[in-house]
């Protein structure tokens, strides 16, 4: 890359920082400039994270459809999965698959509850009704 | 000891980190390519089976830490390194170092780093920033990637030390012990010529299909099924992911391939054989197959274009690198080094 051709294009990270891009100037030289971002990425993010708004929704539907329990609309929406809730909840993951379950998760203690409100950064009732999380 | 610590970004965390920790402690010559390039940083696998955020495992750099490892220890500079289980005693250990004057490295999870952009939040592990400071509550971190330095409060920077997870950083702090000898030309001359010879070996000489030039050529005959196999839209994703791993911040376009170019020509500062200038072309011109590479995958997960057509065009431009990448480490195994 000749570093006249390095991108400058407007990305999520305007607001934060720029860059640093290695390429070659004039006699071939590698020198380093800041870069704006790259459009290419910028589209790889951008459909990614389409695909994970399109996962909360679908969750979200199926919670509210009394299908499965809000646990796994919020595991979505915090684009984890069951090995990182198991991690930092320390419930074994078929336990977390149980807790799946409207007919499960209505039972679970406060206690329980609170540790995934705290992993999710929501209160309690906020865990118990979706629709309570703006 | 005073505290003197100097804030230089960089394209790489570890880079980064690797360099500002060594310039620190005096090793003035040290800078991201001769990181990279000492650190053996280049390398490919994919790994079957895996998946990553639902993706296809990808990395395009020797695994966390390595880079750091190696190239403190090929200058003769010892390495302190500790993981923690109690958050408490990670915070102790932390504050004795800043109040020595000592900055160190932290491998953190990105997911809950208060100064990123929310975009790149995932829960990606193998970050790596420097805190050099602390005042009140808060410590002082500079994170490689971004041009000016941060701030972390105590509860912040707990919360990236401890995040869960693969590859869970469990506290992990280190840097270079600093009552080491003076770095001279000749070690970094040395440093350079096993550094290289070592990524020869990473890249040609793994055993398996997966890893080096072999895992490359792997992964762009994968791409040409990943139409049938998985569908458009999701090969699609598939592709977004291949370009996000290849684009973390700061290695805009294939930036690993330029930072060993870059690399080459300072190494050139220290052996004086031509034929390292010209490999070093043959890198960039590898990272502009991989721009080139990126821009077809944009094409596909844009839904611009996705015929089977255009996932060979896609496949075979990695099968391409492949060869480029494979020729110019066998050229590198016939550099003359200066002993």
């Amino acid at each position: 890359m000749k570093k006249d051709e390095i991108p400058q294009d407007p990305s999520v990270l305007d607001k934060f920082t720029k860059e640093v891009c290695y390429a070659v100037d004039e006699s071939g030289k590698y020198v380093t400039q800041l870069s704006r971002g790259w459009e290419v990425k910028a589209d790889a993010l951008g459909i990614t994270w389409e695909d994970i708004e399109k996962k909360v929704a679908a969750a979200k539907k199926q919670v509210l459809n009394g299908e499965v329990s809000p646990i796994a609309y919020y595991i979505e929406l915090r684009v984890m999965d069951l090995s990182i809730v198991s991690a930092y909840t320390g419930f074994w993951q078929w336990t977390i698959k149980r807790h799946l379950k409207p007919s499960v998760f209505k039972n679970l203690s406060d206690a329980k509850l609170q540790k995934y409100a705290n992993l999710f950064e929501v209160s309690i009732d906020q865990l118990k009704n979706i629709s309570a999380h703006a | 000891m005073p505290n003197t610590f100097e804030h230089l970004q960089a394209a790489h965390c570890e880079n980064g980190v690797t360099t500002n920790l060594l310039r620190n402690v005096g090793v003035s010559k040290m800078t991201e390519p001769l990181a990279f390039g000492i650190g053996s940083g280049l390398f490919f696998i994919y790994i079957p089976l895996m998946k990553i955020n639902g993706g296809p495992a990808i990395a395009y750099r020797t695994m966390p830490g390595l880079i750091f490892k190696r190239t403190a220890q090929s200058l003769g500079i010892d390495v302190t390194r500790k993981t923690f289980s109690s958050p408490a005693k990670a915070q102790q250990f932390l504050d004795e170092c800043l109040k020595a004057g000592q900055p160190v490295g932290c491998q953190v999870g990105v997911y809950f780093l208060s100064y990123f952009p929310k975009e790149y939040r995932f829960h990606f592990n193998a970050h790596n920033l420097i805190v050099y400071g602390k005042e009140g509550d808060n410590y002082l971190v500079s994170d490689p990637v971004m041009e000016t330095t941060n701030v972390l409060s105590t509860y912040e920077l707990e919360r990236v030390r401890f995040a869960k997870g693969a590859l869970a950083p469990k506290g992990q702090i280190y840097f270079p012990k600093p009552n080491h000898k003076p770095v001279t030309d000749d070690q970094m001359r040395k440093a350079i010529v096993t550094g290289v010879k070592r990524n020869i070996r990473d890249m040609l000489h793994i055993p398996g299909p997966i890893a080096g030039v072999d895992g490359i050529k792997y992964t762009g005959n994968k791409i040409k099924n990943w139409r049938d196999k998985l569908g458009v839209q999701k090969a699609g994703l598939y592709l977004a992911q291949l370009v996000r791993m290849q684009e973390e911040i700061g290695t805009g376009g294939g930036g690993f391939r330029f930072i060993y170019g870059a690399f080459l020509q300072q190494a050139h500062a220290f052996h004086a054989d031509d034929r390292l200038l010209e490999i070093s072309k043959s890198f960039t011109q590898s990272g502009d197959m991989w721009r080139n590479a990126a821009i077809q995958a944009a094409g596909i997960y844009k839904g611009r274009i996705t015929s089977q057509a255009d996932f060979n065009v896609m496949g075979d431009y990695l099968i391409e690198i492949s060869e480029l990448e494979k020729k110019a480490f066998k050229e590198l195994s016939k550099v003359q080094w200066q002993k």
